[in-house]
């Protein structure tokens, strides 16, 4: 029973991961806590879904163009809500708020277009097999999501690290106004940034109904508050944080069932991130307390 | 001017007077969840009413008198509940009021209706003790109380069931009640729990739970939950490969559940208060007329909705309206309860709340029972 509890937990938590990774790199860049990021989730999954049931588009097809469809949400809000405020140099509270408002239209209007009860992609799309390994069962799907969280993580950091757009970032995220003043277009990188952020946020919304029973207008909500701690336990902003924080989140809450009970399980959770807040506040993996992407 | 206004002003006062007297009105109160989490069922039993609204007065209405179903949104919440529950007596002077659609909503709302002495009719409450509130209050829907003993003593009989594992959800006050419910029956029939689990509102990984459960090897699982998480827990419970079968509550009752789940819902055994296969005519002519209405099939929540305006119109008939809105008011509360009605659900007839302390409570719904089990993709009767 331990071994599979350990395999439900690597797939719980890249889950978690996945759903992190976005969310932490719009902070990182743009040092804003985007609370929008359950809705477009939320949206991608649904733009996935309607591609495929309803114009029959294959699900490999689908996939980027939902991609594409949540990046360009994320774009918009970006230019319809963070740069106005940006502009007008708002605080940090502001444009949390903005996006909270943001992510309520979001959920309504969904509500209105697709009702309210939940839907999934069509079973047939995939194989829900899962592989035995002795005593181990893998749903083949979960094990997917893992290495695609993993790889896309690998990706990002790469981006950051190696290439000449990443260090950009990094001077943006470092200050804006400094790497302004060296002609770095700050401005189009915040869009880029949101537009990746919110492309890797649909990605995770399509891949978890994939393989859960779970699209519904609602389903950001939830995500969003593990989401949240998993990028504060990783450290904010930090790329290979929100993954580690996410794996972590998954492999409490597995745990707290495992050795102690269900009841306990967020109450466990959620007090270990308190407690490593207490130890370390710039997260478990974040290196110091101020900002790196 | 004024001398223009006055008559035109006078002649349109007269217009909706006699407008209002000429159609012979009887303005129900309808307040169910039409926006929010709670609209999957709040809109369906709308739907139901609807249906039967425009059968009723297709056939001349009552008496030659319309109904008219005043709508009203109270989104699931107690507080929202509460307001359309004042707007709807107080403002639109309604008849009666039916729901609202969760119980936690009628425990807030029903005292208000029950202090005015007006009927408050919930079609979809199923906690217990919602009757406690007051005289006025009805309801059509089985409590699970009187549903899940049934269900359990057909589910022994059909598995010989002997321990069993149960997953719940502990935030809800649905799925809790749900939960206490099946643990008194399983302790009256002498079944024992093996493993006790609970999930929180919006998970949607429950396998480190069933991989516990799975370890205890239990010859049932009891899931009193809500089909969207029941779906996910069958889904997970046949890939981590766990092949007893699961005994749901209320929420299990919608082919929801088939559509989502699949063939891992094979083997489950649910208690419900409406079959879709019962071959009564009622019955089939409540689906093919709800299908042609709406392209969609109905579910439990829809056929109670289309009942209860029916077993409403059974009252309305043994009285004779005066258009004083207090005394229509007592009259209807009064003629209510020895209504017998033969629907969708089957036979329907209310039942005295029990007693607590000397209060008088009002009516709970006495209606047996169907338990089907899933074959093939299908709800099937488990006899």
């Amino acid at each position: 029973m331990f071994a599979q509890q350990v395999v439900n937990a690597i797939s719980l938590g890249s889950v978690y991961a996945l759903f992190a990774l976005g969310f932490t790199l719009v902070f990182g860049i743009l040092g804003v806590i985007n609370l929008s990021h359950g809705g477009i989730f939320m949206l991608g999954a649904y733009a996935a879904l309607f591609l495929i049931t309803r114009f029959e588009i294959p699900f490999w097809t689908a996939l980027p163009l939902a991609m594409l469809a949540a990046g360009l949400l994320g774009l918009l809000i970006d230019v319809l809500v963070l740069r106005v405020l940006r502009k007008r140099e708002a605080p940090h509270l502001m444009p949390m708020i903005a996006t909270i408002g943001a992510a309520i239209l979001m959920t309504s209007l969904s509500q209105g277009f697709f009702g309210s009860e939940t839907r999934r992609f069509p079973l047939e799309l995939f194989d829900q097999e899962s592989f035995s390994w002795g005593p181990l069962t893998i749903p083949v799907l979960q094990a997917g999501i893992t290495a695609l969280s993993v790889l896309l993580m690998l990706l990002m950091i790469w981006v950051l690290r190696r290439t000449r757009l990443g260090q950009a970032l990094r001077a943006v995220s470092e200050s804006p106004k400094a790497a302004a003043l060296l002609g770095i277009p700050v401005e189009r990188l915040f869009h880029l940034t949101s537009f990746a952020a919110a492309a890797l946020g649909g990605a995770a919304g399509i891949l978890i109904g994939l393989s859960f029973d779970a699209i519904s207008p609602f389903m950001g909500q939830p995500m969003l508050h593990k989401g949240i701690a998993a990028i504060i336990l990783g450290g904010l902003g930090d790329v290979r944080g929100a993954v580690l924080g996410g794996l972590f989140l998954g492999v409490a809450e597995v745990f707290a069932v495992t050795f102690l009970s269900s009841e306990y399980r967020d109450a466990l959770s959620f007090g270990l991130l308190f407690l490593v807040l207490l130890w370390r506040p710039q997260g478990l993996f974040g290196a110091s307390a101020t900002r790196s992407a | 001017m004024r001398a223009f206004h006055r008559p035109l002003l006078l002649a349109l006062t007269a217009l909706t007077f006699s407008a209002a007297a000429f159609a012979g009105e009887i303005r129900i109160g309808l307040a169910e969840a039409l926006t929010g989490p709670a609209s999957q069922y709040g809109v369906p039993i709308r739907n139901g009413f609807l249906l039967a609204q425009e059968e009723i007065n297709a056939k001349g209405g009552i008496d030659g008198n319309r109904i008219v179903l005043v709508e009203e949104d109270e989104r699931g919440k107690k507080e929202e509940a509460i307001n359309v529950y004042k707007k709807l007596i107080f403002q639109d002077k309604v008849l009666m009021v039916f729901g609202p659609t969760l119980s936690n909503s009628m425990f807030a709302a029903g005292p208000i209706a029950n202090m005015a002495r007006v009927v408050a009719f919930g079609t979809s409450n199923t906690a217990s003790g919602i009757t406690d509130i007051g005289p006025y209050i009805f309801r059509s829907s089985p409590m699970e109380a009187d549903v899940v003993p049934v269900t359990l003593k057909a589910a022994m009989k059909h598995l010989g069931l002997h321990k069993v594992g149960i997953i719940y959800g502990n935030d809800d006050a649905f799925t809790k009640s749900g939960y206490d419910v099946f643990r008194q029956a399983l302790q009256a029939q002498h079944i024992d729990v093996v493993d006790t689990e609970t999930y929180s509102k919006g998970d949607v990984d429950f396998k480190a739970q069933l991989t516990k459960i799975k370890a205890q090897s239990p010859d049932a699982i009891v899931c009193p939950c809500l089909s969207e998480e029941g779906a996910n827990i069958l889904i997970q419970a046949r890939a981590l490969g766990i092949k007893a079968p699961f005994i749901g509550g209320n929420g299990f009752n919608t082919p929801k559940l088939l559509e989502n789940a699949k063939t891992a819902a094979e083997g489950t055994i649910v208690g419900s208060p409406w079959f879709d296969g019962n071959p009564s005519t009622a019955n089939q002519h409540f689906i093919a007329a709800y299908r042609k209405k709406y392209g969609a099939d109905p579910n439990q929540f829809s056929a109670q909705g289309y009942d209860a305006l029916f077993i409403v119109a059974e009252a309305i008939k043994k009285i004779h309206l005066t258009g004083q809105t207090d005394r229509d008011r007592q009259a209807l509360r009064d003629a209510l309860p020895s209504v017998q009605f033969a629907g969708a659900t089957g036979h329907f007839a209310f039942r005295p709340a029990p007693q607590h302390g000397g209060k008088t409570g009002g009516y709970d719904a006495d209606q047996p029972p169907f338990v089907y089990i899933v074959k093939n993709g299908k709800f099937a009767l488990l006899k």
